[in-house]
C-alpha cells in the first residue's frame, strides 16, 4: 500500500511539471453555465491556432503549445478564479485564452493574473468596464467592446424608424454595461426607452419580467442577454403578445436560439462582432477541414487570440509571461508582413529572423486603446430559422 | 366595456392564467410537504430535488415514447410516461426510507435530525440527477402548446389585448384538481387513509388500536412520491425542466405549507394559491391594467409596481414572516414548526 502510494504521488508529481520543450497555455472558458452551447466550439477555435503552430515546428526552436482547459462557469467567479489559480501554480501556463464572460474575466484579471503577472487575451468579454480598467499591460480583448456594439444596435433599431424601446438585459457585467450603451446611444438619437428591467438567468418562468415590460410598453423589445435567460424572455414575450418585434444582442446569437424559440424568432434583427474578407473565409475552410463549427460565436476571435499569444511569445523568443504581455500590440497590428489563418508558421519564421508581423487573422484585428479590438458587427434577421446577413457595420 | 374587457383579459394574461397554474403546482408541492411534515414530523428538504429526479424519469420516459412513435394526440406525451416517474420515485423514497429515515425513527431521534438527514438525501439526489440528465434545460413537451394564442384571440374578439391560454395550463389545473380530489376522498374515506390520520393524531392511540406504522409510512412516501412527480412534470411542461429551479422551488413550497397550516392538506392548497398570486400581484406592473381603466389625466407616471420583479423571492420570504410572527400555526390551525 505504501509504495501504491508513492508511485502515485511521484506520478502527479511528474505530471504537474512542465516538460523542457514544452510551453503550457491556459484555454479558460465557461464550458458549464449560460453560454455553454459556445464555449467548446471557442475552445476548438483556439486549439486550431495552436495546433497549427504546433505543426509548423517553428515555434521557438521547435517547441509545442499544450493548450490546458479550465471552466470559469460564465457567472460563477469563484470557479472562475480557482480554475486560474489551478492553470497557472498547478499546471504552469504562461499565458491565458480567456476568460469568456465579462464578469469573471475581471474577476480573474484583478486577483489572479495581475497577481502573478499572467498575459490574457479574451475572446469575448466585451464589456465596455475593460476600457477604462488599468490592467498594467496584461489584459487584452479580440473582441471589440459593448459600448460600439450599443452604438451600432441602436443605429439598426433607429434605421427601422422605432423609436420607442422596452430594453431588457441579463443582470451582469455585461448585461449591464451593454444595455447602458444602447440606452445612452438610442436616446442621444432622440429614441425612447420606457424601461429597462434586468432578469436572472435560469428561472423556470420570466412571465413577470415580461408583464412589467408590457406595461411599460415599446414599439419593441431589446434583449440584451444570453441565449438561456434572454432566450426565454423572447419566447414568454412572443407568446402573451407583449411585442412582436425583438432586437438582440451577440450573446443571444446561435442555433440554440432558434432552437428554442422558434416561430417567435422570426424577423428578429440582432448584431454580432463579426468579421468578413479573406482572413474569415480562410479560417471558415480550415474549420471545416478541421472538422471544428467555426460559424459559432467568437470561434474566430478564439483563434485569433490564440495566435496572439503563440505569435507574441515568438516575438519576445520566449514562453514567458512579461515577453508574451510586452509583445501583443506590436505583432496585431501595422507594421509587418500581414499574416491570416493559415500563414502562422510564415508569421514565425519572419519573426524568428528578427522581422515584423502585423496579425490579420480570422477577425482583422487591429487593437486599439488599452489593447482592444477596433471592431467589425454583422447585422442579420432571422428568416425562416437562419440568420441572414443584412450587412456590416464597423 | 371594451375598456373594463381590455383591462380584465390584461389582467388574466399576465397574471390570472400563469397564476392559477403556478399556483396549482405550488399546491401540488406543499401537499407533499404537509402529508410528510404532518404523518412522518419532519419539513422534507429532499422534497424539489426528489421532484426533479422524479421528472427526469419521466422525461426518459417522454424520450422513449417519442422514439417509439408513441403520441397522446394533441396532450403531451408525458403525461403517459407518468406512471413511470412516480413507480421510480416510490421505489427511490421506499430505499431511502430504508436506508436512512428508519433508523432515526427506531432510535426516535428529535425531527431537527430527521430535517437534517432528509439534507443529505437532498444532496445524494442532486447529484444524482445531473449525473443523469445533466444540469441543463429541457423542453419535453409536445402536442398542442396553445388553446388560444395571443393572435387569434386578437382577431376573433377585436379587442386590443391578446389572451394566451396553453395546453399545459389547462392541463395543470385540471390534473391538479383532480389529484387533491383524490387525496381528499383517500384520507377521508378509505380504511388506510383514516389510519394515517389516525397516526397523525396520536402515534401511541393510532399504534395500541391495531394500526400498522410500517404500512403508514409506505403510503405516505407513494402518496407523496407521486405529488412529486406530478407537480415536477406539471411544472416542467408549463414552464421548463431544469434541476436547479426544481430546487428553488423549496421556498414557495414551505411558504404555502406554513401559511396554510402545517400538517393541514386544504391549508397547502389555499397557501399555495396565497403565495402564486401574492408574487406575482406584487410584482406585476398595474400600469397597463388601470391604463385601460383610468382616464389618461389620471395616470400616474409609475408603472404602478409595489416590488420590482427581482424581489419575487422576497415577497415570499415575506409572507412567511408575517405569517411565522402573527399566526404561526397558519390559516387553517395547522401544527406549528
Amino acid at each position: 500500500m505504501k509504495k501504491f502510494l508513492l508511485a502515485a504521488s511521484v506520478s502527479a508529481l511528474a505530471t504537474g511539471a512542465a516538460l523542457a520543450d514544452e510551453v503550457r497555455m491556459g484555454v479558460l472558458l465557461g464550458f458549464t453555465g449560460p453560454i455553454e452551447s459556445l464555449t467548446g466550439h471557442m475552445a476548438d477555435g483556439a486549439e486550431l491556432a495552436f495546433s497549427e503552430i504546433n505543426e509548423s515546428g517553428a515555434f521557438l526552436g521547435g517547441q509545442t503549445i499544450v493548450p490546458i482547459r479550465a471552466d470559469t462557469g460564465c457567472v460563477d467567479s469563484a470557479l472562475a478564479q480557482a480554475s486560474a489559480e489551478r492553470l497557472i501554480t498547478s499546471d504552469g501556463v504562461v499565458a491565458i485564452m480567456g476568460a469568456d464572460c465579462s464578469g469573471v474575466t475581471r474577476a480573474v484579471l484583478e486577483n489572479v493574473a495581475m497577481a502573478n503577472g499572467i498575459p490574457m487575451i479574451s475572446p469575448s468579454a466585451t464589456s465596455p468596464a475593460f476600457t477604462t480598467f488599468d490592467s498594467g499591460g496584461i489584459f487584452f480583448r479580440t473582441a471589440p467592446s459593448d459600448a460600439r456594439q450599443g452604438l451600432v444596435l441602436a443605429s439598426i433599431v433607429m434605421e427601422r424608424g422605432i423609436d420607442t424601446v422596452a430594453v431588457t438585459h441579463t443582470n451582469n457585467d455585461y448585461g449591464r454595461g451593454f444595455a447602458d450603451s444602447f440606452v445612452a446611444n438610442f436616446e442621444e438619437m432622440g429614441g425612447t426607452v420606457t424601461i429597462v428591467v434586468p432578469h436572472e438567468e435560469a428561472r423556470g418562468d420570466y412571465t413577470a419580467e415580461v408583464g412589467t415590460l408590457s406595461s411599460a410598453g415599446g414599439d419593441a423589445l431589446v434583449i440584451l442577454g444570453y441565449v438561456d435567460g434572454g432566450g426565454s424572455v423572447l419566447r414568454t414575450a412572443y407568446e402573451l403578445g407583449a411585442f412582436e418585434q425583438f432586437f438582440i444582442g451577440d450573446g443571444m446569437f446561435g442555433d440554440e436560439l432558434v432552437a428554442n424559440t422558434g416561430e417567435a424568432l422570426e424577423g428578429t434583427i440582432g448584431t454580432i462582432p463579426w468579421a468578413s474578407g479573406e482572413g474569415t473565409d480562410r479560417f471558415h475552410a480550415m474549420a471545416a477541414e478541421a472538422g471544428i463549427n467555426g460559424e459559432s460565436s467568437y470561434t474566430r476571435e478564439s483563434y485569433d487570440a490564440a495566435a496572439l499569444l503563440a505569435l507574441a511569445a515568438q516575438a519576445a523568443g520566449e514562453a514567458t509571461p512579461a515577453g508574451i504581455a510586452a509583445n501583443i500590440m506590436n505583432v496585431a497590428n501595422e507594421p509587418g508582413e500581414e499574416i491570416l489563418p493559415g500563414d502562422l508558421a510564415r508569421g514565425l519564421e519572419i519573426l524568428a529572423n528578427g522581422g515584423e508581423v502585423n496579425f490579420i487573422g480570422a477577425t482583422n484585428v487591429n487593437l486599439v486603446g488599452p489593447g482592444e479590438a477596433a471592431g467589425f458587427f454583422r447585422e442579420y434577421v432571422v428568416e425562416n430559422g437562419e440568420f441572414v446577413t443584412i450587412q456590416y457595420h464597423q | 366595456m371594451e375598456n373594463i374587457l381590455n383591462a380584465l383579459v390584461v389582467l388574466a394574461n399576465f397574471v390570472l392564467i400563469p397564476g392559477l397554474a403556478y399556483g396549482s403546482q405550488i399546491a401540488l408541492g406543499a401537499l407533499g410537504i404537509t402529508l410528510i411534515y404532518s404523518i412522518l414530523r419532519f419539513a422534507h428538504f429532499a422534497h424539489g430535488d426528489i421532484m426533479a429526479f422524479g421528472t427526469a424519469f419521466v422525461i426518459f420516459g417522454t424520450w422513449g415514447l417519442q422514439y417509439l412513435g408513441i403520441s397522446f394526440g394533441p396532450l403531451p406525451t408525458a403525461l403517459l410516461a407518468l406512471p413511470l416517474g412516480i413507480a421510480v420515485i416510490i421505489l427511490y423514497l421506499l430505499t431511502a426510507d430504508r436506508l436512512v429515515y428508519r433508523f432515526y425513527r427506531r432510535v426516535k431521534a428529535k425531527p431537527m435530525i430527521f430535517v437534517m438527514a432528509s439534507l443529505g438525501v437532498m444532496f445524494v439526489t442532486n447529484g444524482l440527477t445531473r449525473l443523469l440528465i445533466g444540469p441543463g434545460e429541457r423542453r419535453f413537451d409536445d402536442g398542442q402548446r396553445f388553446i388560444i394564442g395571443v393572435r387569434d384571440f386578437r382577431e376573433w374578439t377585436g379587442l386590443a389585448e391578446g389572451l394566451a391560454l396553453r395546453g399545459s395550463q389547462v392541463i395543470t389545473v385540471v390534473v391538479a384538481l383532480i389529484a387533491m380530489g383524490l387525496l381528499f376522498w383517500f384520507l377521508n374515506r378509505t380504511k388506510s387513509g383514516k389510519s394515517m390520520r389516525a397516526y397523525s393524531d396520536n402515534e401511541d392511540l393510532a399504534l395500541l388500536s391495531g394500526i400498522n406504522p410500517d404500512r403508514v409510512v409506505w403510503i405516505t412516501w407513494a402518496i407523496a412520491g407521486t405529488l412529486m412527480v406530478l407537480a415536477g412534470t406539471l411544472y416542467g411542461l408549463d414552464k421548463s425542466y431544469r434541476p436547479f429551479t426544481y430546487f428553488m422551488l423549496l421556498l414557495p413550497f414551505f411558504a404555502a405549507a406554513i401559511v396554510g397550516g402545517l400538517g393541514s392538506p386544504i391549508g397547502a392548497i389555499v397557501g399555495g394559491y396565497i403565495v402564486a398570486f401574492a408574487e406575482m400581484g406584487i410584482t406585476y406592473a398595474w400600469r397597463r391594467f388601470f391604463s385601460h381603466l383610468l382616464p389618461d389625466e389620471w395616470m400616474p407616471a409609475g408603472l404602478m409596481q409595489v416590488l420590482p420583479v427581482d424581489y419575487k423571492f422576497a415577497v415570499t420570504f415575506g409572507i412567511l414572516v408575517v405569517v411565522l410572527i402573527f399566526r404561526p400555526t397558519g390559516i387553517f390551525r395547522g401544527k406549528t414548526l
